[in-house]
């Protein structure tokens, strides 16, 4: 019965959590047309730098909202203060998807909490990396996004190498992209290691009113292929922390498959290894 | 593909996706096509093994080959030296943290029919088998005097201009022997032939400054090997390109490039596409007629199922075989890589004879080589090309790399790249640029 109290408790907090952050969403829209009307007017009006102010507040709340939403969702074994003693497995997962499915913007979403409207192709930062703490274990994400080279079927092998993870991204508008998402994921099975962990994500939910691809569709394909899936919308944030979660429990965190930059396989190079080399080299 | 970019560059080996990088880095817009559906073009890691088999005409490979997909096999074989400039490239520009690198695991050198391990340190040089008593003191001494020199202090030059005087009056300074001068001159400071010996001494004393600097970095060997192979080096360098903008198209093939005005590149012609430009940027491959042939370089790809002897069972190794001991007026390299770089099924080793071709029968040249291999159970051989560019491309604006030449290390590469990329941009590559960059995508 507490149990059930609580729960309930929890959702409606969660509930409120979520409305709340819509409404700071919109404000914050919102502040950047007032500075834009302020700037054309040519206005520097005292009453924008109060907004500002207030918007301020509001933006620091939402970041703080978006963190008790993390938390919640990382579930009830872990506690608050959580010290997270345990090992950290560190995991290459790769994004594949059609151009423009919402492969780089649903990763802005996990890593930095961002959402861009007009995203530009990706370009500059492609190589992120995020944990996620899950009981007594750390998972760092190395995040790989393909940098464009889906575009014209020039992704390189290196970019499945290796990788233990991957998201498949289409978007719920265009049945298009799901079909390609389909040939990702063949092309997974032929390329990638048979042990990857392949998550297909319905990306653009909050266009759900022009959606192209049933739900039901790509759960029926997702199942059959052993595929983790979810709908999530990079701009209303929905799903997003999910997706990367439920990969992370899936993930087999025995201590082999954590060798991934460490020195199991081979070394990475740094600048000033010189100073790293193994003591018993040294014949000085 | 019907754009305008500032830069085209045609073909993914490891140069071009080099200077690709670099220019998309320098803020170029570049597109970089293939007419392979591959990357990597010479510089590829050919895998399956059944495409490595069919590629040179063999019956396909038994079970004892293990799984094809476990195969990456370099067709042309190098390691990086682990202080040289390839090293510096990837960790400047950030590509390193796609690759991850072993230690070659022994270097040697062959005198008088056998195989010694190349002394770098006084101690090594004392214990080697390689000099006579008299003669290890002496080269001790040198050695000594090259860790000690720093070109821009004088004092540490003691009484020998290395500017002005040559190399073989260095060593006639410490009175090292003809023995002890082929190791040094071509198994540590890496030369090709013995032209250097009239040259300045600065240039080898940098070389051999270089291979124990290398050296002292991961220790065992200089030497640097990628897992997965050396394929894997233009790929890293083509994503880097991509990351800063640069549109990638492999399986294209080029039917034209168009010229303009006063013999100026304006674009590039694939089908019915055009493609504009202001520059090209290219392998010889795709300018025949701007090429001349230089010489030509064999390499033999062989399969082994066990160590080279007198390795120490080395998973990977160097042995460099000096032109005078076998009556040559090049050398013979010998790269050994295995199993533990992902580049071969479990239990394989596969070595890879090389020289620069001297005679019309160049089979017969890498005999040496082979004999030191054992047992070879699969043996491929091709003799490519070397081609150089006939001019500097500054009026063309197409600017084109040298072949792949038979060298062990990508030294030469980085220098060709360095040197492209200075006459088609005008400046030198300004790596503070990429830095500060890196500095803000790490989390």
């Amino acid at each position: 019965m507490l149990a059930a109290v609580l729960t309930s408790f929890r959702q409606s907090v969660i509930f409120v959590c979520y409305h709340f952050r819509l409404l700071c969403i919109k404000l914050v829209l919102h502040r950047k047309t007032i500075y834009e009307k302020a700037f054309l007017c040519g206005r520097k009006a005292i009453g924008t730098l109060v907004i500002r102010d207030l918007t301020r507040k509001i933006t620091s709340k939402l970041f703080l909202v978006n963190k008790i939403m993390a938390t919640n969702r990382t579930g009830a074994a872990q506690r608050p203060n959580g010290a997270t003693q345990g090992k950290i497995c560190q995991f290459k997962l790769v994004l594949l998807g059609e151009s423009a499915v919402g492969k780089s913007s649903l990763v802005l979403r996990f890593v930095k909490g961002q959402f861009h409207e007009y995203q530009e192709s990706t370009i500059g930062a492609a190589f992120l990396t995020q944990t996620i703490c899950l009981d007594d274990t750390t998972v760092k994400f190395e995040i790989w996004d393909t940098a464009g080279q889906e575009r014209y079927h020039s992704l390189a092998p290196m970019y499945y190498r290796g990788a233990q993870a991957a998201i498949v991204v289409y978007d719920i508008t265009n049945q298009d992209t799901f079909g390609r998402a389909k040939t990702w994921v063949k092309e997974l099975q032929r390329q990638a290691s048979p042990t990857i962990v392949i998550a297909l994500a319905g990306n653009k939910q909050d266009l759900a009113n022009k959606r192209m691809v049933e739900y039901e569709e790509a759960q029926t394909y997702a199942d059959e292929n052993g595929l983790l899936f979810m709908e999530t919308s990079a701009k209303t944030a929905m799903n997003v922390n999910d997706i990367f979660l439920a990969i992370a429990k899936k993930l087999p965190k025995n201590e082999q498959t954590s060798g991934q930059g460490g020195s199991a396989q081979g070394r990475r190079l740094a600048e000033g290894d010189a100073g790293a080399k193994a003591p018993g080299n040294c014949c000085k | 593909m019907d754009e305008e970019y500032d830069c085209i560059v045609l073909g993914t080996g490891l140069k071009e996706c080099i200077l690709s990088g670099m220019l998309s880095v320098s803020g170029k817009k570049v597109l970089h096509v293939d007419r392979n559906k591959y990357y990597g073009g010479e510089s590829a890691s050919i895998c399956p093994l059944e495409e490595l088999f069919s590629k040179f005409a063999a019956a396909p490979p038994d079970e004892s080959y293990g799984r094809g997909r476990d195969w990456n096999v370099d067709l042309i074989p190098k390691f990086l030296m682990a202080n040289g400039s390839l090293v510096k490239l990837l960790i400047h520009t950030g590509v390193t943290r796609y690759l991850e690198f072993k230690s070659v695991e022994g270097s040697y050198v062959y005198k008088g029919g056998k195989i010694a391990k190349v002394p770098v340190d006084q101690k090594e040089a004392l214990a080697s088998d390689l000099m006579g008593v008299f003669e290890k003191r002496r080269f001790r001494n040198f050695l000594v005097y090259v860790q000690d020199f720093q070109a821009d202090d004088p004092k540490t030059w003691k009484d020998f201009d290395p500017n002005t005087q040559n190399m073989q009056a260095l060593y006639e300074k410490y009175s090292l022997d003809k023995n002890t001068q082929d190791f040094t001159g071509h198994a540590l400071a890496l030369h090709r032939d013995d032209s250097y010996l009239n040259r300045p001494a600065i240039e080898t004393v940098n070389r051999i400054k270089l291979y124990s600097e290398s050296l002292a970095r991961y220790g065992k060997s200089p030497y640097l090997y990628p897992m997965y192979g050396l394929g894997e080096l233009p790929q890293g360098f083509a994503r880097l390109s991509a990351i800063y903008g640069g549109t990638y198209m492999l399986d294209k093939p080029i039917d034209e490039i168009v010229l303009g005005e006063g013999g100026r590149v304006v674009g590039v012609r694939s089908g019915n596409e055009i493609a504009k430009c202001k520059q090209v940027y290219c392998d010889p491959t795709y300018v025949p007629d701007k090429v001349h042939k230089k010489g030509k370089v064999i390499r033999c790809i062989c399969l082994l199922d066990h160590p080279i002897a007198n390795t120490k069972d080395a998973l990977s190794t160097q042995i460099i075989i000096p032109q005078k001991q076998v009556g040559r007026s090049s050398d013979i390299y010998v790269s050994v890589v295995s199993y533990t770089h992902q580049v071969a099924a479990k239990g394989w080793f596969i070595a890879m004879v090389s020289t620069t071709v001297e005679t019309d029968n160049p089979e017969v040249e890498i005999k040496p080589g082979l004999d030191l291999l054992g047992t070879i159970r699969q043996k491929f051989v091709s003799v490519s090309d070397y081609f150089e560019p006939t001019d500097d491309g500054l009026q063309s604006q197409i600017f084109i790399s040298q072949s792949y030449d038979a060298t062990t290390h990508f030294e030469t590469t980085c220098l060709d790249v360095l040197d492209i990329f200075k006459r088609g941009t005008g400046e030198e590559f300004d790596f503070s640029k990429i830095k500060h960059e890196l500095g803000d995508e790490e989390q």
